[in-house]
């Protein structure tokens, strides 16, 4: 099984790196128990930042950032974590699902990890990123995990620990995965319809 | 093998002395470069189709045409010729009557147009592109191929007893390709009619096109055509070159850094690493020319993208020469020592059209 980790974070260290691996343990935890073999790779988008900004303008990625996205794409399950830059998602954390094919991530189990300077943003788990991998129609966990600087402490009284909380995205996760890989489409360019079928589909408006 | 070169004719500042040139004298520009293509013994000059700025392309049987008349050799094309949303009728009638002009040096690149407003400012919808594509294609082939049509579809007014005149040269339609920077059906047309199969090759890394090409080959076995490698494929690519190659790369880099299309993205070198660009000594050029080869297996047409961001007509004829004189016959003799004897050397008409000729009497 191969889990492709995104963390948009851009500090090092960076507290969505930090989520992100509280995330993954999880995830491997929650899929060793059903026996799987888990391979998880890690990617750091400011790694290839600079190789983004010139796949947005060129309209091809770089050798590396090509790598990165078939980690992505050919990956069983995704662990995606944005810090919260200015009420949503980072800019460099969007333009990184921007230049990946739109339907490359069909059918894709998602978990959904975010960070912030307060508990106040947490929304953005659910007013920003679910939508985008709705749009993507990738299929995300029930449960999403926000971050805020006290969760490295003691965590806020009225709500379960961020190990807790990972853990049940986690369980979501393998869940939904299910001790075997999801099918997900091919995104290899498929072959076209006979010619003749393509022809025969254009229906002239009956008049 | 037909080597020549291809224009998306656009209209671009020159860095190095801030002018840009009028859409005339880029036009003008276009016929000098297609009389040097003849002059240093190339092979085809082939003109895009835009209906926007900064192109000047419109109009490219008229340009075409003109240039027939001061050429004797050299086969014109088109690169690409759009679809969707030209009448396939007008193709018709264009282009055969291209061919009288031009005693039969025509062929074209068939394609389904590079922007999204192109669609409506024609009446059409970007949605309806590959539909657009199958059943106007599909009626150009009727045009030609038959003296009488009587024909109905979805995008256009029916026909009856239409004779689309005048009729292709010699009852043989001029040599078409379809022209693909993503769709497997438009390899699915090019395969079903025996057609050539052009990839632009020009910005995307070659394993994208090798899938598409991989597709069309298959698929022109499939319909009896012939072997996969047999099939009719032609490739872009561009270069700017200079006898020394750091000369080339210090000449060309102002042009580069600043061309709507490249500039101000990778840097030159990682654009070179990745795509058919190649800036560099006539050797480089030779070298990474055959690479297509290597990748994409023995093709027909290679056509090369050099009158491009802002490089004044001097420049470029210059270009031609040295390509003329140390890449041309090395690239010649090369390709032909690759080709197995069972290859075509040149776009054919398939059987199914030498039929027809001899139908024809």
């Amino acid at each position: 099984m191969k889990v492709a980790v995104v963390t948009a974070g851009l500090g090092v260290p960076s507290s969505s790196r930090m989520l992100a691996d509280v995330l993954s343990d999880a995830v491997k935890g929650e899929l060793s128990l059903s026996g799987s073999d888990v391979t998880v790779d890690v990617l750091e988008l400011r790694d290839y930042a600079v190789d983004i900004a010139h796949h947005l303008v060129s309209g091809f990625a770089p050798p590396a950032l090509a790598a990165a996205i078939r980690s992505v794409t050919d990956a069983d399950a995704l662990i995606v974590v944005s810090p919260v830059f200015s009420g949503s998602y980072s800019g460099l954390f969007k333009s990184f699902f921007d230049v990946i094919d739109n339907t490359a991530l069909e059918g894709m189990p998602v978990l959904l990890g975010a960070t912030g300077g307060s508990a106040r943003h947490a929304l953005v788990l659910d007013h920003a990123m679910r939508p985008l991998f709705s749009y993507l129609r990738a299929r995300v966990a029930p449960t999403a995990v926000y971050a805020a600087p006290q969760d490295w402490g003691a965590g806020a009284d009225d709500e379960p620990a961020l190990a807790q909380r990972s853990r049940r995205a986690a369980r979501e996760l393998a869940g939904m995965l299910d001790g075997r890989p999801p099918a997900r489409p091919s995104h290899q360019i498929e072959p076209s319809a006979p010619f003749e079928d393509l022809l025969a589909r254009i229906q002239a408006p009956t008049s | 093998m037909e080597i020549g070169v291809f224009t998306v004719s656009d209209v671009t500042r020159n860095p190095l002395t801030g002018e840009t040139p009028t859409e005339g004298e880029r036009i003008k520009a276009a016929v000098a470069i297609a009389k040097k293509v003849e002059e240093i013994g190339m092979d085809v000059y082939a003109t895009g189709e835009h209906h926007n700025p900064p192109f000047y392309a419109s109009s490219p049987t008229t340009l075409l045409g003109y240039i027939a008349a001061q050429t004797e050799r050299i086969t014109l094309s088109t690169s690409t010729t759009l679809i969707t949303t030209n009448d396939p009728v007008k193709i018709a009638e264009d282009f055969a009557t291209l061919q009288h002009l031009a005693d039969g040096r025509v062929d074209l690149i068939l394609g389904r147009g590079n922007t999204g407003p192109v669609y409506p400012w024609f009446g059409k919808n970007q949605q309806d592109s590959v539909e657009l594509t199958v059943e106007n294609y599909n009626l150009l082939r009727q045009l030609w191929d038959n003296d009488v049509v009587n024909w109905e579809g979805k995008y256009r007014t029916p026909l009856r007893n239409f004779t689309s005149t005048p009729r292709p040269l010699n009852g043989v339609a001029p040599f078409v390709w379809h022209g693909s920077i993503r769709t497997p059906e438009v390899a699915e047309i090019a395969a079903y009619f025996g057609d050539g199969f052009f990839a632009n090759n020009i910005f995307w890394p070659k394993e994208h096109y090798q899938q598409l090409i991989g597709l069309y080959r298959e698929r022109y076995a499939h319909y009896g055509h012939g072997t996969e490698d047999q099939a009719i494929v032609g490739l872009g690519g561009q270069f700017y070159m200079a006898r020394k190659s750091q000369d080339a790369v210090k000449e060309f880099r102002p042009f580069f850094d600043n061309a709507p299309v490249y500039g101000h993205g990778p840097t030159m070198e990682s654009f070179m690493a990745q795509t058919p660009l190649t800036v560099g000594s006539p050797q480089e050029v030779i070298e990474k020319t055959l690479s297509f080869q290597e990748f994409f297996g023995d093709y027909q047409r290679q056509l090369f993208l050099i009158d491009h961001a802002g490089l004044p007509l001097k420049t470029v004829l210059n270009q031609l020469d040295l390509f003329g004189e140390l890449v041309l016959p090395e690239l010649r003799a090369e390709f032909a020592r690759r080709r197995p004897a069972h290859v075509p050397d040149k776009p054919v008409h398939t059987p199914r059209r030498v039929g027809a000729v001899t139908a024809a009497g």
